[in-house]
């Protein structure tokens, strides 16, 4: 039987095949250099059978003249064609595309490498670079090497602290930067059936620091209740057993709250064995944990309570940014002493806000800790969300279990 | 497609970020990519790239998906590079570019000649012959045009 990255691209595992895109999305650090190669390729109309998007996330609002004008450039392009434009405060690409956009068995292209959040929906979902993303908006389809995959079998329930994010991290570690690379991902087992969607889009996020294309849950009841939320109609996808390259079984009640170490995403140790590491800022954001369950859960730890570090809470979209307006959330989060930024990637490149100094340390709710990432001499360690709230109120690395 | 160069040897897990940092990204000036290329691992490393063959450890190329990392390396003059394996989105944006890359597990010597045969399948570096995994037909063709720009100004 078929691994559903076969299945959905319809061929055999290492394959090439030529498939039409049904959605394709870029944002405002990629669809610069991809509006530059389709004009130089000739590119002078979009067609109208791949949904395509434009997304401001990543230098939001503009920091300074130079991004302004690329934006400006990039922003009159996608106003003037088909595109679908997210203008900036609309929040991060993934995101969006994960409030209602894309449905289960889809072929969805982005130019982020992780893109792969989107196969939580049970889509084939992989980034590619601006010149890719180019001739997609000039031809509505690319070029694909059917991955093999590699099986990821989940039992049992997660406890305590323990979160998706903890999960994710356990599996990179295993697996390694590389230990998927030019392979997909794909989440079975009894376990996922306990995975929320935002859980589930957590564990498809971190895919591609495993090396992989692409990292896919089947569509089930969570997927299509979710969608039905956001005005959807879908059908499930039922898993055939199949044969995979390489399989990793995890037990979701072993797992406990971790931190990957500067500066590779898989150098993971239990949080324990880092508590008490000063801290100069904790970061709780991104395509990975910015969700409103996110918001939610570190509100609820640091409510009438005060951070003893520099904080910043950015909401994953406006959506996100309103429900936590609506429901109290925000309040508690900017009454315990952290900031808000404008929806969208924040500091996790290291462009624009949040920037660390020289020898800074941060706890990051992202998904990349790699050196200088977030500023020339400043360390990243990652970790959930209830170990961000917990370090934030200790201002050092702090077990979220302790308290 | 034939090219020879110096060796400049580089470690394994070599990501985007540390080939060309966030904070050069915003510009179109390709300039700034290659002047910049590589800093965070070796201020030095630059100037030292034009008409290399970076040869690497594996998964060269991790993490974002920036085409600004192989625009760098290319506009800094590296001819090609080699490493047991790339990143998938790396390896996409350097044969859509033109930047011919060699999936090869050979010992680096730095400052050695590095000669390549990409049709004919070879490397030789230090002395030998190394067989290399040959790209798909498909990135053949479009590393051929000199890109994926130039390989649909072709074909449209």
């Amino acid at each position: 039987m078929s691994t559903l990255s076969e299945r959905i691209l319809g061929a055999a595992a290492g394959e090439y095949v030529d498939r039409k895109v049904d959605r394709a999305y870029a944002h405002d650090g990629t669809g610069v250099l991809a509006l530059e190669a389709w004009k130089e390729m000739g590119g002078d109309r979009l067609g109208k059978e791949t949904g395509y998007y434009i997304q401001f996330d990543h230098i939001v609002p503009a920091n300074n003249g130079t991004t302004a004008n690329l934006q400006h450039e990039l922003r009159d392009f996608a106003k003037s064609s088909f595109m679908q434009f997210s203008d900036i405060g609309c929040g991060i690409c993934h995101q969006l595309m994960g409030e209602g956009a894309v449905l289960p068995g889809e072929i969805v292209v982005g130019a982020d490498s992780h893109s792969v959040t989107l196969g939580a929906f049970g889509a084939f979902a992989t980034g590619v670079g601006a010149t890719d993303m180019a001739a997609i908006w000039l031809t509505g389809e690319t070029w694909f090497r059917v991955p093999e995959s590699v099986g990821i079998h989940l039992t049992g329930r997660l406890t305590g602290a323990a979160e998706a994010k903890d999960l994710a991290l356990a599996y990179v570690g295993k697996l390694g930067t590389d230990g998927a690379t030019y392979q997909a991902l794909e989440f079975v087992g009894e376990g996922t059936r306990h995975l929320s969607m935002d859980e589930r889009l957590v564990l498809a996020n971190l895919s591609v620091e495993a090396g992989a294309k692409a990292g896919l849950f089947y569509a089930d009841d969570v997927t299509l209740r979710y969608l039905k939320e956001h005005g959807q109609d879908a059908s499930v996808q039922d898993y055939e057993p199949c044969s995979y390259r390489h399989e990793l079984d995890l037990d979701l009640s072993d797992i406990v709250p971790l931190v990957a170490v500067p500066h590779r995403v898989d150098t993971v140790k239990p949080v324990d064995a880092l508590a008490g590491m000063p801290l100069d800022q904790v970061f709780v954001g991104t395509c990975t944990n910015g969700r409103y369950s996110d918001l939610a859960r570190f509100a609820r730890l640091v409510r009438d309570r005060k951070v003893a570090v520099r904080t910043i809470v950015v909401p994953a979209s406006a959506s996100v940014l309103e429900k936590a307006i609506r429901t109290g959330v925000l309040a508690d989060i900017i009454g315990a002493g952290c900031t808000i930024g404008t929806p969208g990637c924040g500091p996790c490149l290291g462009y624009h806000m949040g920037v660390l100094g020289e020898g800074e340390v941060c706890l990051s709710t992202a998904n990349r800790n790699f050196r200088n990432r977030m500023g020339v001499g400043g360390e990243i360690y990652l970790g959930s969300v209830a170990t961000a709230a917990a370090s934030a109120l200790a201002g050092e690395i702090a077990s979220p279990e302790a308290g | 497609m034939q090219g020879r160069g110096t060796a400049v040897c580089l470690p394994a897990d070599i990501d985007t970020d540390i080939i060309i940092a966030g904070r050069y990204l915003r510009t179109k000036d390709r300039s700034i990519w290659a002047t910049h290329v590589l800093e965070d691992l070796d201020p030095a490393l630059a100037p030292r790239l034009k008409g290399a063959v970076i040869v690497a450890g594996k998964n060269f190329g991790c993490g974002s998906s920036r085409e600004q990392a192989v625009v760098a390396l290319r506009e800094a003059g590296v001819v090609a590079v080699i490493a047991p394996s790339f990143a998938r989105i790396f390896f996409r944006n350097a044969i859509n570019i033109g930047l011919p890359l060699i999936e090869s597990d050979l010992a680096c010597e730095e400052g050695s000649t590095v000669v390549f045969d990409l049709s004919g399948g070879w490397v030789d570096a230090g002395g030998k012959r190394h067989t290399i995994r040959p790209l798909s037909p498909r990135m053949q063709e479009i590393l051929r045009a000199g890109g994926l720009v130039e390989y649909w100004r072709a074909h449209r």
